[in-house]
């Protein structure tokens, strides 16, 4: 089906192709859109969509609803994430299967509604309180932000914690020519489909924070289903019991941790356009990599030798596919191009461990980088 | 007190300070409980922050602890999502402040959970600070001098906001259970609130014993008993309910066909269109077609809207890119086609058409190129005579449309066939058979 979307239909399309079956969230430019088609989709195919009084309200909403066993969901931008920030820390320390959008928008504050800007990513990264790790992707077209979504909720279930689809307004908002596959246009990974969630044996006594080793999960069992839950946002042992106990508390928080970083090799989803002769080699993610591959492509056109690469995965940063990407020829200097004043830059900095210069391009005037912006920094135009 | 079936024998003692009335009420709605027999599989007890919030611990229930001041909003997602469950939420005075908002919002939607506040009129997990509930005048560790706020009447607050069941109570009241019970079997949303003494702080502070709470109640003009019932549709099942009477009610929408390509298109490169006019100009719309007939005639498509948050008032700027190859960078500082049709979109479209040069085409509403200010551009410009415009009223909402066509005509990206069925494929017929008159119409006005 050849279809013109934008990427919040594509990732309303993706939450319902991923069995979603409960939203809540609270009007917001750009994201509203995605509430707008949960609310038309889902009480027709047997889901919720419930608009909260608040942002609060609304995740609240969703954790409790996930923990009877539905599949949730959720949109904002940047303000939202903002008031979304507690109830991120409570998925997290209750481990909470959750997809979170966020299409950002220049900020701080209500910043530009209608305007773009990717300055959430860092704030994405380390919203709760005692930062932990959080999974967060990143679609640079509609496709991918269909095929981003599927993989979200997948997340969600196997990592059992929210993980963010971090969009932009442009991404957001822009109709793509797409013919969405539930594939990843990056790699040849077969047909994604979203994994059942885990749920523990009703015949057996259930733990519900017994994790067999710290880096899996302890299966799940809904409220009203054969088990007796106990859920807390408090530090907590095997059975979901508030504890002090050193030992006990050290489990839980390095289970958290463990979980997502001892994965990291599995986590790392770009779309790498490498040329093995290049010395420059430009990194990107969402709307900003749409003109970093125009780049690309205008540079080749005029003889140039360059690499490109996409960030699908923004957290964890996929530094091991970046150090091979430096180490695959003879890179000079690196370009992270975002509209926001570095916060990916440095990222790419401490991976690219003291090798090639890096040279940040960023905008925060609420336009786009545009194509020949890239290729200036990176001395190719 | 006997122990029902749903306090945990071996949870207890109980861990509150000496003479806490939160005993009181847990004792009380496990009683309640009881008398209910639910299935303790689906019972699942609310908490968040506060001396109230340790609860849970003492119940051989499912139990949900969460952040302060938001266990309504759990109860809420619990509630809606699997409404044959049993929600009860425990808070105290403190999270009738922090969640005050979540409990209008509650009672407004009348979503069947069951609300206990344990009001102590303190916060006794930090140090007796006051809450949204202490009376006015009282000494708390943060209204030295006395209270000068007047405390919120709960009960009065989720009643005005519709709550199904609300009733106010105290420890000392041999009924409560009775009570519990009964907000337990309301359908909708149930609030007790019940009046218990801080033996660590509140008590001690005003000297505040049974006797004092009595008299506040009977003197102060504090209602007591069930202050309100009513049948109002409980939130869940209702929304089941509509849900059910909207899907009796409606068709399905058909999604759009596919935009297979099946018209040629002589377009090499990439063209670069931006349609200026005013909101509620069908400006989008008339982007959308040109983007789907490029798609039908075998090219990429972006398009970009840029219009403010009202509606129908103001610009609206839509900008297009058609390619024989796959488009990266969407933004289009220099248009090779610019089309303004309505001075709302002058604005927006002034920097596009400073930036064009001989090579690139603007097509421009003659209005606009007379006046005191007319259009300026080093773009070639082709004017849009609406007066030649024959057989079709020229209106505000079909000016996008008609430029469209003359200028599909005169450029010849793609065949007028393509759009044409781009029109047919997505709009209801009476709206396509008006769009289709307009476009063609349109494709004549420069010939």
């Amino acid at each position: 089906m050849r279809e013109l979307l934008d990427g919040n239909a594509a990732i309303a399309r993706g939450a319902l192709d991923a069995g979603c079956d409960f939203f809540a969230g609270y009007p917001i430019t750009p994201a509203t859109s995605i509430l707008l088609a949960m609310m038309r989709e889902l009480p027709g195919r047997g889901g919720i969509a419930i608009q909260g009084e608040d942002e609060i309200a609304s995740l609240g909403f969703c954790i409790g609803a996930a923990m009877t066993g539905r599949r949730a969901f959720t949109a904002t931008s940047g303000p939202g994430i903002s008031l979304y920030s507690e109830n991120i820390g409570l998925a997290i320390m209750g481990e909470v299967p959750l997809v979170i959008v966020d299409v950002q928008r220049l900020g701080p504050a209500t910043g530009g509604a209608t305007t773009v800007g990717q300055g959430d990513v860092q704030f994405i990264r380390w919203c709760t309180s005692g930062g932990y790790p959080i999974l967060a992707l990143c679609p640079a077209t509609a496709a991918d932000a269909y095929a981003l979504t599927l993989r979200a909720f997948d997340w969600a279930e196997r990592f059992r914690c929210p993980v963010f689809v971090v969009t932009d307004k442009e991404v957001a908002s822009t109709l793509d020519l797409v013919e969405l596959v539930p594939r990843g246009t990056w790699d040849e990974t077969p047909p994604l489909s979203v994994r059942p969630r885990p749920l523990a044996d009703p015949e057996c006594a259930f733990a519900p924070c017994d994790y067999p080793a710290p880096d899996q999960n302890a299966p799940m069992s809904p409220f009203g289903g054969p088990h007796l839950l106990r859920f807390t946002t408090s530090t907590h042992d095997e059975q979901g019991h508030m504890t002090k106990d050193p030992a006990k508390v050290e489990r839980l928080n390095r289970h958290l941790a463990h979980k997502i970083d001892d994965h990291q090799h599995e986590l790392e989803l770009v779309r790498a356009d490498l040329d093995p002769q290049a010395e420059v080699l430009l990194v990107s993610y969402g709307v900003t990599a749409r003109a970093m591959d125009e780049g690309a492509r205008l540079a080749r056109a005029a003889g140039q030798r360059v690499s490109a690469l996409t960030l699908l995965t923004l957290w964890p940063l996929p530094q091991g596919t970046l150090r091979r990407a430096i180490e695959a020829g003879p890179v000079r200097r690196i370009v992270v191009a975002e509209l926001n004043d570095g916060q990916m830059r440095r990222e790419v900095e401490r991976a690219a461990c003291g090798g090639p210069e890096v040279v940040g391009l960023g905008r925060i005037d609420g336009e786009m980088i545009t194509p020949n912006q890239i290729l200036r920094a990176g001395g190719l135009a | 007190m006997t122990t029902g079936a749903y306090l945990d024998p071996q949870a207890l003692p109980f861990s509150f300070c000496p003479g806490c009335g939160h005993r009181v009420l847990l004792r009380a709605l496990d009683r309640a409980l009881t008398a209910k027999g639910w299935d303790p599989h689906s019972v699942v007890l609310v908490t968040d922050i506060g001396c109230i919030g340790l609860s849970d611990r003492y119940f051989g229930t499912n139990a949900f602890h969460g952040l302060h001041g938001r266990s309504v909003t759990y109860a809420t997602g619990i509630k809606a999502a699997n409404p044959d469950l049993h929600v009860v939420v425990l808070i105290g005075d403190g999270g009738c402040g922090i969640g005050g908002n979540h409990l209008l919002n509650a009672a407004r939607r009348n979503v069947g959970v069951t609300v206990l506040v344990a009001n102590n009129f303190n916060f006794g997990m930090t140090g007796g600070e006051h809450s949204v509930l202490t009376p006015q005048d009282a000494i708390t560790s943060t209204t030295r001098m006395g209270n000068p706020e007047r405390p919120l009447d709960v009960c009065a607050t989720v009643g005005v906001c519709g709550a199904g069941f609300v009733a106010r109570s105290t420890q000392f009241d041999d009924d409560l259970p009775a009570l519990i019970e009964r907000a337990l079997s309301h359908e909708g949303f149930a609030l007790v609130d019940v009046w218990e003494l801080c033996t660590a702080y509140y008590a001690p502070n005003n000297r505040f014993g049974k006797r004092d709470m009595l008299e506040l109640l009977e003197y102060g003009g504090w209602a007591t008993g069930v202050l309100q019932e009513n049948t109002r549709p409980e939130y869940a099942s209702d929304y089941r309910r509509r849900v059910r009477a909207m899907q009796r009610e409606t068709a399905p929408k058909k999604p759009h066909p596919s935009l297979e390509p099946r018209f040629p298109s002589p377009l090499q490169g990439r063209l670069k269109v931006v349609l200026a006019g005013a909101a509620g100009g069908k400006v989008r719309s008339t982007g959308h077609a040109l983007g789907r007939g490029a798609a039908l005639s075998g090219l990429y498509v972006t398009q970009r809207g840029d219009y403010p948050v009202t509606v129908a008032a103001g610009h609206s700027v839509c900008e297009v890119i058609l390619d024989s190859a796959p488009i990266g960078y969407t933004g289009i500082p220099r248009p090779d086609v610019l089309i303004l049709v309505a001075k709302e979109g002058r604005a927006k479209a002034a920097p596009r058409l400073a930036a064009m040069t001989p090579a690139d085409r603007a097509y421009i509403g003659v209005d606009l190129l007379r006046g005191d200010a007319p259009v300026t551009t080093g773009a070639q410009v082709i004017p849009l005579d609406w007066d030649r415009v024959v057989g079709v009223r020229v209106t505000k909402k079909n000016r996008a449309l008609l430029a469209l066509g003359a200028v599909l005509a005169r450029e010849g990206f793609y065949p007028l066939e393509a759009i044409e069925a781009a029109i047919r494929e997505t709009q209801p017929p009476d709206i396509a058979r008006e769009n289709l008159s307009a476009l063609r119409t349109g494709a004549a006005m420069l010939t």
